[in-house]
């Protein structure tokens, strides 16, 4: 009893502990780890994907010290207000809505389009059941037609509801849904692709327009000299390059 | 991990099995199960502790302190448990951030709450945004401890005030009768005697908190059914070596027997301990004993 009582003060203490390592500036970046081929966990359980190689570039770029952390994407931006991180990088793309929350830097992708995934090709995706993740622009989008919006905490849960018949199509960006298509037979493309969103930028408090601009002048760098596009064409093929 | 390990494409079975469970993201899959544990090994205390001063206050004669005791109790059962776990570990740590910000920062001039964002000076951060990320990690899940042990702490107070009150009154006029002082008969005479009847409440809050510790996941802290989640889901060749369907169901399921394990192992641990507690008191199951032994 004694002991654990020690254990419980120890772990208070550990906290404060914190103020030991100081130096330069470190920018916590925070991303969602499950939206592959933008941002997603490996087998060795690290944060990995287009994403994280292109933010760890644009940190060497503006000579920052960056530490990846991973979020639900549910609670991305309260968190990020908050102060638990400092940028969002995880595959969100430019809207007003969020912008009235949150500021964007410049987009590091073109409008990315979205695709529908199902069964078969006779679903109907006018009227019928579509699923998307809560709180992207595909779940606005949905809500917006005629068909029903059946929305899902992560992404993956969106593919095992069309896999086990709950929903008859699943909206999503077309460079996450792709690897499905390519790999699995009973997963095709239907229907026609739709434009939503102005591209992908990363989300920072609106009261840091400081790291805005330094990740601005880093994105604008990587844009001017190609490595954006080489990025891109390797991590999203297919997708369009600037 | 293993040597084998380097292509598991062209592995099968049993060595496929043994290279994909032995994967980085498997080894922080099994450590989550020791954060669940250090949850329970820290929070049990902790909540008794909460528990007994907040009987403590409730039974007190000074009044202030027995409405802060009550109030506490009622407040806490009143509410729903998730509002609380979700409000704690905010709200401690925005006033917490608050406090130090007015004490390292007192030139600041710009407002902390701006819109939106709460904003403190970088050196008023908790923890330091230059802290590693193992700091970051405790921190939250101290937070999480002090929320698990603010609400069973209510639970445990009601439970033990109950005890306190269900200890035979003669007891108390005999200590009295030999002249002992009220925090004497307190110590000596009512505290021992009212574990045997704490236990079956206390036991239930027990299996309660095991059963909630999931909510972990909800304060954002990567425990088991965050991990379960994470590995169950289906992955395809392209950015994993192991790819696999949807295989949340298997990962649940091995939830579920880890809980059911836990909770059948505890309840055999408070069976033994209401024995041995029994022993001697003036109780039915005291009494049986007696009975058996005689």
């Amino acid at each position: 009893m004694k002991k654990l009582l020690l254990a419980t003060a120890l772990t208070a203490i550990s906290a404060s502990a914190a103020f030991a390592a100081g130096h330069g500036t470190t920018i916590r970046m925070g991303t969602e780890g499950a939206y592959p081929p933008y941002n997603f966990l490996n087998d060795a359980g690290e944060v990995d994907g287009f994403e994280r190689e292109l933010g760890d570039e644009l940190c060497a770029r503006a000579e920052l010290t960056c530490e990846w952390v991973t979020n639900e994407w549910d609670s991305i931006i309260p968190n990020l207000v908050s102060g638990n991180y400092d940028t969002i990088i995880a595959g969100m793309s430019i809207t007003d809505e969020r912008d009235e929350v949150i500021d964007f830097t410049q987009n590091y992708t073109q409008p990315d389009p979205s695709a529908f995934l199902a069964m078969s090709d006779s679903v109907d995706l006018e009227g019928g059941v579509i699923a998307a993740q809560t709180g992207t622009i595909q779940a606005s989008f949905i809500a917006s037609t005629g068909a029903t919006l059946l929305e899902f905490a992560t992404p993956d849960e969106t593919i095992a509801a069309v896999r086990n018949g709950e929903v008859d199509a699943v909206l999503a960006d077309k460079g996450f849904l792709e690897p499905f298509d390519a790999e699995n037979a009973d997963l095709m493309f239907v229907g026609d692709d739709v434009l939503l969103g102005g591209g992908i930028g990363m989300g920072i408090r609106e009261s840091d327009p400081e790291l805005k601009a330094k990740f601005d002048a880093a994105i604008q760098s990587m844009k001017d000299d190609g490595t954006l596009n080489a990025l891109i064409e390797k991590w999203l093929p297919g997708s369009a390059t600037f | 991990m293993f040597s084998y390990c380097t292509d598991p494409s062209t592995l099968s079975g049993l060595t496929w099995l043994s290279c994909y469970l032995t994967t980085g993201k498997h080894i922080a899959f099994y450590a989550s199960f020791g954060t669940v544990m250090l949850l329970l090994a820290i929070t049990a205390p902790a909540a008794l502790t909460f528990g007994f001063l907040g009987a403590m206050a409730a039974r007190s004669h000074i009044a202030p302190l027995r409405w802060i005791g009550k109030i506490y109790t009622a407040m806490v059962r009143g509410i729903p448990d998730i509002a609380f776990f979700l409000f704690v570990p905010i709200a401690l740590d925005q006033g917490l951030e608050y406090l130090r910000h007015r004490w390292k920062c007192p030139d600041w001039g710009e407002a902390v709450r701006q819109g939106n964002d709460f904003v403190v000076c970088a050196e008023a951060k908790l923890p330091l945004s230059t802290a590693p990320q193992w700091v970051h990690e405790g921190y939250g899940f101290t937070l999480a401890v002090l929320a698990f042990a603010f609400v069973f702490g209510a639970f445990a107070a009601n439970v033990l005030y109950g005890a306190m009150q269900a200890v035979p009154k003669a007891q108390i006029e005999t200590a009295a009768a030999y002249g002992m002082t009220q925090r004497q008969s307190f110590w000596r005479i009512l505290v021992p005697q009212m574990w045997v009847y704490a236990l079956p409440g206390l036991s239930n809050l027990w299996q309660i908190l095991v059963k909630a510790t999931p909510l972990l996941f909800l304060l954002g802290i990567e425990d088991i059914v965050y991990w379960a989640r994470e590995l169950g889901g289906s992955k395809t060749a392209r950015f994993s070596d192991y790819p696999h369907g949807d295989w949340r169901m298997w990962y649940f399921l091995g939830l579920l027997v880890f809980y059911l394990l836990l909770t059948w192992l505890s309840e055999k641990g408070f069976s033994r301990l209401m024995t041995r507690l029994s022993h001697g008191q003036a109780t039915m199951a005291g009494e049986a004993q007696r009975k058996a032994a005689a």
